[in-house]
């Protein structure tokens, strides 16, 4: 990572990134850009280099924001209608700490609209392109984050990961992504996808660019009652096993890509010729965190997006008139009110949003709450109770992250379940509160699509998520 | 209550309270709790009107003062509890959802005991944050965030109430006891406690309970009692007419004293109930939970023991409402050299015939006089030094700023009130009395046998000693002289 010091200009680093975000407008990466201010506060940076004055550690150093972390910084919008002309009034904890250091955000990043989607398709701002191939997805739902990065746009990027959206979309372009332990990263300041799960986590260009990241933005934060006491590097969980494990039934999947299972066997056989022990580790109760994941998160989405009404900021509907559903809906005549948040709803949501509000909903309705809500909260302390158990024999687990490379641009936004199944691999993840880092393993070579990233990703216990990084840097 | 002479129908009554606790700050923000003439939507944060990526942030104080009023309602106290969402659209609600404890609730099973000795029992109460308000103008209205996660106890009553003066007494000594025990501060009339009646009617003998209605957010004990009177006699005409019950929500109008259908159960909502996973489970240690239980202050019970023998049970209700007099009471007792005489008696006596009476109730936010005063001017009476009018009337002097220095002494001083003991003294008194000649007249017809006349010369040698004579002394002297 480039960081600004005597020889090289805060403002040079700025100038430099904001070149390359207008080299790649195309790409639809941003969906705000800060350049007046960036390059204010890149020329202050530079007088205190010049009078010798301290500067922090990401001093000059061009960042990009996922359009989900609030700041004063240009609206934030989390890519949603709904939040549309929503300017903060705090920074998020996470914000504070990488400014106190010196970064500077040079813009905000499109995503899934509320992180949700695994391409970045989902977006009121349209599509974020694949940094290797415009006509592929970006993935997501940090699509923006990631092509950032790929690109040179700027140093590094936040990201959310709630059921993958960092790891997946690092690895569709080559780059490193750190989903970190639940509770590392404050999420005070983060708009809420679904809590139990949501993370904090950066996208950089290599494993050593995302400790120092960890390093900065990881800590207790009293705003966040679920945010862990203090680790990151002075307790974390030692991995000295050297034993790494790989999951049976993820391996045999006939829908995982056979050049990632290659990736995958190639990343095993070097960690192998440095001396680590490979496992073989079957997690049977991996088989439910798809359909787990599926009833706790969109329950969350549901709940977390509920304050989303139009009576006290940003987007709110021009129209108090029912809205049409259909001819057959004849119930009783709605009021002023419910037509408000009806039609504000209506018009503010992405499909997507949509659809996970109703499932929410349902699997939460009187009656059906143990049914659905209630299993799937078994079924994740029986994946937690699996992981931990591995990781009594292993000291991470080596994993594809998506089951295929970057896939096109429309091939399955209309098609939800078999964009959810994109997700197979990295929820188990999320529902266990796991760190886990993706990294890139080469590229695709077929003729058909050349020169796509493949990414992977290892996963430790939880609060081993520097000696992870560490662990990366050995198979890269 | 019922034209009928006897009642066919059995009425059971359960009772959630609200009761708004008095932290400094709220339930899961820094925010000032205490909106009392502040501008609407003053004491509103990021977090209470859910701006998005806002955490909750738990309140330690209102997780003590819940304890204490778990203490206060002889419950037992959950070391482990949760939080959960209660979902529900409306502009009083920011998140879209109200966090409280639906499935793991601090406070366990307790109970309330009646002045009648009767005991309610508490089926449990739980830690919830509070609404906003709304205010409704002809075709629009406005919403004031101010009470927004205002930390709130929800006391939900096992229905072992069975009549309207019950269901009153319970509110009253519920209300009460968190008043002592300071968790709240107790002002009805700004909705700090509120109360859910829920009435059912069944025919005596039948195990079943019949189908309830819900009375929301009652505020006044007579209010409560008229309520149940109401919803009693409307029921039990429906079902003298063969008509079923609907379980419904009903609100209560003060000014036609009628109950009105607001929702019935068809139309009621489903709130989506869910773990809040923004709070981790509240685990409390074994020492912190004691150390707030015991922390709890005297409940109106204890007093009832404490002076069963010293103030007139009937008095002591009434003080009860005032738990600063009730405590300076007990003062009294504790400082009192003489308590055989019971001095406490006649403070409280004072205090009920006096402080209380309509046109002194103004004195009650005034400062009260200490207990070492009070215990003075009861007993300056006892000796016969004050006569009671006197002792009166120093009482209510002491209330005024300029004399909160002073003793009773030396106000009884000040005010020239000392009565008259010394008997040469007064002789004196009287015989100027007698040998004035407009009292010939009496003089002659007391000795002729109208004894009633001794009555108008015992006042002119009261007006002759400007008050300060012992009306007592002087009747034994006259008697003597006239013989």
């Amino acid at each position: 990572m480039r960081i600004a010091n005597k020889s090289t200009s805060a403002v040079s680093l700025i100038k430099a990134s904001l070149e390359k975000i207008e080299k790649h407008k195309d790409k639809n990466i941003f969906t705000f850009i800060n350049a007046e201010p960036a390059l204010k506060k890149a020329e202050e940076i530079d007088k205190k280099i010049k009078k010798g004055e301290p500067v922090g550690r990401l001093a000059g150093v061009p960042y990009a924001l996922k359009d989900n972390f609030l700041s004063k910084e240009g609206e934030t919008t989390a890519s949603a209608r709904i939040l549309t002309g929503l300017e903060s009034p705090i920074d998020a904890t996470c914000v504070e700490k990488l400014e106190a250091e010196g970064a500077i955000m040079v813009g905000r990043t499109n995503l899934d609209a509320f992180a949700h989607g695994s391409s970045t398709e989902n977006s009121y701002f349209g599509p974020t392109k694949n940094a290797f191939d415009s006509e592929r997805v970006a993935g997501g739902s940090s699509g923006g984050s990631a092509v950032a990065v790929a690109l040179d746009c700027v140093e590094f990027a936040t990201g959310t990961d709630t059921g993958g959206s960092i790891r997946q979309p690092a690895s569709f372009n080559g780059v490193f992504g750190i989903k970190p332990t639940y509770g590392t990263i404050s999420r005070y300041g983060v708009v809420a996808m679904a809590s139990s799960t949501d993370v904090l986590g950066f996208f950089a260009k290599s494993a050593a660019d995302l400790d120092l990241l960890m390093e900065i933005a990881s800590g207790h934060d009293e705003k966040d009652m679920t945010s862990l006491p203090d680790f990151y590097g002075s307790a974390d969980v030692e991995l000295g096993k050297k034993k790494i494990g790989f999951v049976k039934e993820f391996v045999e999947s006939p829908a995982l890509a056979p050049e990632l299972k290659t990736a995958l066997e190639e990343k095993l056989s070097l960690a192998k010729s440095k001396g680590y022990e490979i496992i073989e580790l079957t997690l049977p109760a991996l088989e439910y965190a798809l359909a787990a994941y599926y009833i706790i998160q969109p329950a969350e989405v549901a709940s977390n997006l509920s304050r989303y009404d139009g009576i006290r900021y940003a987007y709110r509907t021009k129209t108090l008139k029912s809205p049409k559903i259909s001819s057959a809906d004849k119930s009783s005549e709605k009021t002023a009110l419910e037509n408000l948040f009806l039609n504000t709803r209506s018009e503010g949501f992405m499909r997507e949003n949509k659809r996970r509000i109703m499932i929410g909903n349902f699997v939460l309705s009187s009656g059906f709450y143990d049914a659905y809500f209630l299993k799937a909260a078994k079924a994740r302390t029986l994946i937690i109770q699996e992981f931990e158990k591995a990781f009594k024999s292993v000291d991470a687990i080596l994993s594809p992250v998506a089951p295929n490379p970057a896939f096109k641009l429309g091939e399955k936004v209309n098609d939800p379940v078999s964009m959810y199944l994109e997700d197979v691999m990295s929820v188990p993840v999320n529902l266990a509160g796991l760190p886990a880092v993706a990294f890139p393993a080469g590229s695709t070579t077929s003729e058909k699509t050349p020169h796509l990233p493949l990414g992977l990703q290892l996963i430790g216990p939880r609060r081993s998520d520097k000696n992870l990084l560490k662990l990366v840097e050995e198979l890269v | 209550m019922s034209e009928k002479s006897s009642n066919p129908y059995e009425i059971t009554i359960g009772i959630e309270t609200h009761v708004q606790l008095k932290t400094k700050t709220k339930l899961f923000s820094e925010v000032d709790n205490d909106a009392r003439g502040k501008e609407p939507n003053s004491c509103v944060s990021p977090v209470d009107y859910a701006l998005p990526g806002m955490l909750p942030r738990l309140n330690g104080e209102a997780i003590r003062l819940a304890i204490v009023a778990g203490a206060a309602m002889n419950a037992k106290i959950n070391p482990s509890s949760r939080f959960d969402r209660k979902h529900y659209f409306y502009p009083d609600s920011p998140k879209g959802y109200q966090i409280t404890q639906f499935f793991s609730p601090i406070i366990g099973e307790g109970f309330i005991t009646l002045p009648s000795g009767k005991k309610v029992r508490i089926e449990h109460a739980h830690l919830e944050g509070d609404a906003g308000k709304l205010s409704h103008f002809g075709d629009y209205s406005l919403v004031d965030l101010n009470r927004v996660d205002t930390p709130l106890i929800e006391i939900v009553s096992m229905p072992d109430i069975s009549s309207a003066v019950e269901a009153r007494d319970y509110c009253k000594e519920l209300w009460r006891n968190m008043v002592y025990a300071g968790v709240t501060n107790g002002d009805l009339y700004n909705g700090n406690m509120r109360f859910d009646v829920n009435i059912s009617l069944k025919k005596p003998g039948d195990k079943k309970l019949g189908t309830r209605a819900e009375i929301k957010n009652l505020n006044s004990f007579r209010s409560i009692e008229r309520a149940v009177e109401y919803e009693y006699s409307r029921q039990s005409k429906l079902l003298d007419k063969g008509e079923r019950i609907v379980q419904e929500t009903r609100g209560w109008s003060d000014a036609t004293g009628k109950t009105t259908s607001q929702r019935s159960k068809e139309n009621a909502q489903d709130y989506r109930y869910m773990p809040e996973p923004d709070l981790p489970p509240l685990r409390l240690s074994e020492q912190f939970i004691d150390e707030n239980y015991k922390s709890c202050p005297l409940l109106p019970d204890d007093y009832r023991n404490r002076f069963s023998d010293s103030i007139p049970s009937d008095t002591l209700e009434v003080l009860l409402d005032y738990p600063e007099l009730v405590r300076r009471l007990a003062e009294v007792e504790e400082k009192s050299k003489n308590p055989s005489e019971k001095p406490v008696g006649a403070v409280a006596n004072l205090f009920a015939s006096v402080l209380l009476a309509e046109e002194n109730t103004s004195l009650l936010n005034d400062n009260l006089p200490d207990a070492e005063k009070l215990i003075e001017l009861v007993e300056m009476k006892s000796k016969k030094e004050l006569s009671s009018t006197a002792m009166k009337e120093l009482f209510l002097h002491m209330f005024e700023e300029k004399h909160i220095e002073k003793t009773a002494r030396e106000l009884a001083k000040e005010f020239n009130l000392i009565q008259e003991n010394d008997s040469a003294t007064l002789e004196k008194i009287v015989d100027a009395v007698l040998e004035n000649p407009a009292t010939k007249k009496a003089q002659e017809d007391y000795k002729s046998g109208q004894e009633k006349v001794l009555g108008f010369l015992v006042g002119q040698v009261m007006k002759e000693s400007r008050g300060k004579a012992n009306p007592s002394a002087v009747s034994k002297i006259l008697k003597e002289k006239l013989k």
